[in-house]
């Protein structure tokens, strides 16, 4: 085996490991109980989302996708945890125990479900636009975790989590779109990097209001008006 | 062939011999971690010892099941050894006697006859810890099913030998989704299945809330020196497997000259030392999950796995 070859079959396969270990991430979005752990798994998310977009820019040789990495690292890696440490109270994270509207082994089980329909979608979209070898990991996976990220939306009744659900829902469309449209201009990428920091500082503050009139951030349980 | 042969029942004496020991020193690093002195690593050898030398005491009430489990808790992974690589990566004489599968129902006979014995005698802690067993057990098979099955489509055979090779032929399939994931899950199974904390706290005196230990209660003398060999022996044979079948077949003798076969003992020895010192970790690090939260722990075991399933399924 030549060298070049050597380095694509190991290039390919660490992107797949990098695609399943995201995908295990999401899981553990899901399923989590703790809050602060929650939080540091979407970070480890984000990271293995630009390891990915790294390799796949040493791969087509393209300078946009080193660009997705260095965006994906300052704007989620390092802004928004810190943003929402600062937004969200320290006693939310303290919480060991969030709420679930279904328990933890039967939401595991619809996420498992939810992955297997993210590749059959893909399936045919794959074989359709004869994708590549990294296409192949990445769509299905970034598209399952853009449905376990809505899904954990709904699962989840603490705002903060809910919030994580639909960041990790934007990590899953990107996951995907690097390897489909590895030449995305520079200027939507930095629209979609500045989105997410204004989503994740409204939502913020919004939690942070929310708990300083209920003093808690439970908001599944927020189903009833209320007149003051 | 004689020489195969032989190299086969090296495995075995290997495994008998240093099961205790690994044991020994699972314990004495645990207690250091926890900042005490803690037992010599050769005590399991000594407890072994002692209790060949008592008197055993059978129930009257309890049948053949509880005389004869003993024996085939001792016997079981013995036979397991047979099978799979422990110090060679070549196929030796009993290899293919039986393939991974074959492997898994033996150690689970074992498993199934402790059970029937800890509900034989109407020691009340016996069928409890037996039935807890037996939850975390068929939690458990979803996982070791979805592993092999796994394994074995990737690796296009169920045989050990063919298995370990498939990792590191070429070195880039060690980083393929499916070995990463496999390992993870095949990890999570082990702490469920040889009883170790999260799942099971093994150190524990407290009858009420064992799972593993409480099935050996009734046994004194032999019976007790016997089961204790065999669940040393079973958590040998596990590490073999996982470090030499899923992990890396790295250290294990490829010639068919003496010396090469001997020097791999250390050799598997120094690799189950790195993963105990790995599990004495996570031991430390975790605390004992409630009796139902062992369902999330394997849940998320299973979803390990079936992880692994579907990135190695579509990635072909």
């Amino acid at each position: 085996m030549s060298d070049p070859d050597l380095l694509f079959s190991f290039l390919t396969k660490l992107n797949a490991l990098t695609g399943g270990v995201f995908l295990l991430v999401a899981f553990g979005l899901v399923a989590i109980r703790q809050m602060l752990t929650c939080l540091r798994l979407y970070v480890f998310q984000s990271l293995l989302l630009a390891i990915s977009a790294l390799m796949l820019g040493y791969h087509y040789g393209s300078i946009h996708l080193f660009v997705v990495a260095g965006l994906t690292i300052i704007a989620k890696v390092f802004i928004i945890p810190w943003l929402l440490r600062r937004t969200v109270g320290y006693e939310s994270y303290a919480k060991r125990e969030i709420s679930q509207a279904i328990n933890i082994p039967a939401s595991l089980l619809i996420a498992l479900a939810i992955t297997i329909f993210a590749y059959f979608i893909a399936n045919p979209m794959l074989t359709a636009a004869h994708a590549g070898i990294f296409a192949r990991v990445n769509l299905p996976i970034g598209l399952a975790c853009l449905i376990l990220g809505a899904f954990t939306v709904t699962v989840r009744r603490e705002a903060v989590p809910q919030l994580l659900g639909i960041l990790a829902m934007e990590n899953g469309a990107f996951f995907a779109g690097i390897a489909i449209a590895p030449t995305l201009p520079l200027f939507a990428e930095l629209a979609a990097a500045f989105d997410v920091l204004i989503i994740a500082l409204v939502m913020g503050l919004l939690t942070m209001k929310i708990h300083k009139t209920l003093g808690k951030t439970a908001v599944g349980e927020l189903i009833a008006l209320k007149e003051e | 062939m004689l020489s195969k042969f032989i190299f086969n029942l090296m495995q075995v004496i290997v495994v008998m011999a240093c099961a205790p020991l690994i044991k020994g020193i699972l314990n004495r690093l645990k207690e250091n971690v926890q900042s005490k002195r803690g037992p010599s690593i050769f005590q399991p050898y000594r407890d072994i010892w002692k209790l060949f030398h008592k008197d055993e005491v059978v129930s009257e009430d309890s049948s053949w099941l509880f005389r004869a489990t003993p024996y085939v808790v001792f016997v079981t992974p013995l036979f397991v050894t047979l099978l799979i690589p422990v110090l060679t990566d070549y196929p030796l004489f009993f290899a293919f006697m039986g393939d991974m599968l074959a492997g898994g129902f033996i150690l689970a006979l074992g498993g199934f006859f402790a059970t029937l014995a800890a509900i034989d005698t109407g020691n009340p802690y016996g069928p409890m810890g037996a039935s807890r067993t037996r939850m975390v057990g068929f939690l458990a098979e979803p996982v070791f099913m979805i592993v092999f099955f796994t394994v074995s489509f990737v690796a296009g055979s169920t045989i050990p030998y063919i298995v370990q090779k498939h990792w590191v032929t070429p070195l880039a399939n060690f980083f393929d989704p499916a070995h990463v994931l496999t390992v993870l899950a095949f990890l999570m199974l082990i702490i469920a299945e040889t009883g170790r904390i999260p799942v099971d706290n093994p150190s524990g005196h407290f009858e009420l809330a064992m799972i593993d230990e409480s099935k050996g209660l009734e046994y004194s003398g032999r019976g007790a020196a016997l089961m204790k060999w065999g669940g040393a022996m079973k958590f040998f044979v596990l590490c073999c497997i996982f470090l030499n079948v899923l992990v890396a077949p790295w250290g294990l003798a490829s010639g068919t000259a003496y010396w090469q076969v001997v020097l791999a003992a250390p050799l598997i020895l120094i690799k189950i030392i790195i993963l105990v010192l790995i599990l004495v970790v996570i031991e430390s690090s975790l605390a004992k999950l409630r009796l139902f939260r062992i369902t999330e722990f394997l849940g998320a075991a299973f979803a390990t796995s079936v992880a692994a399933m579907i990135t190695g399924l579509f990635f072909m």
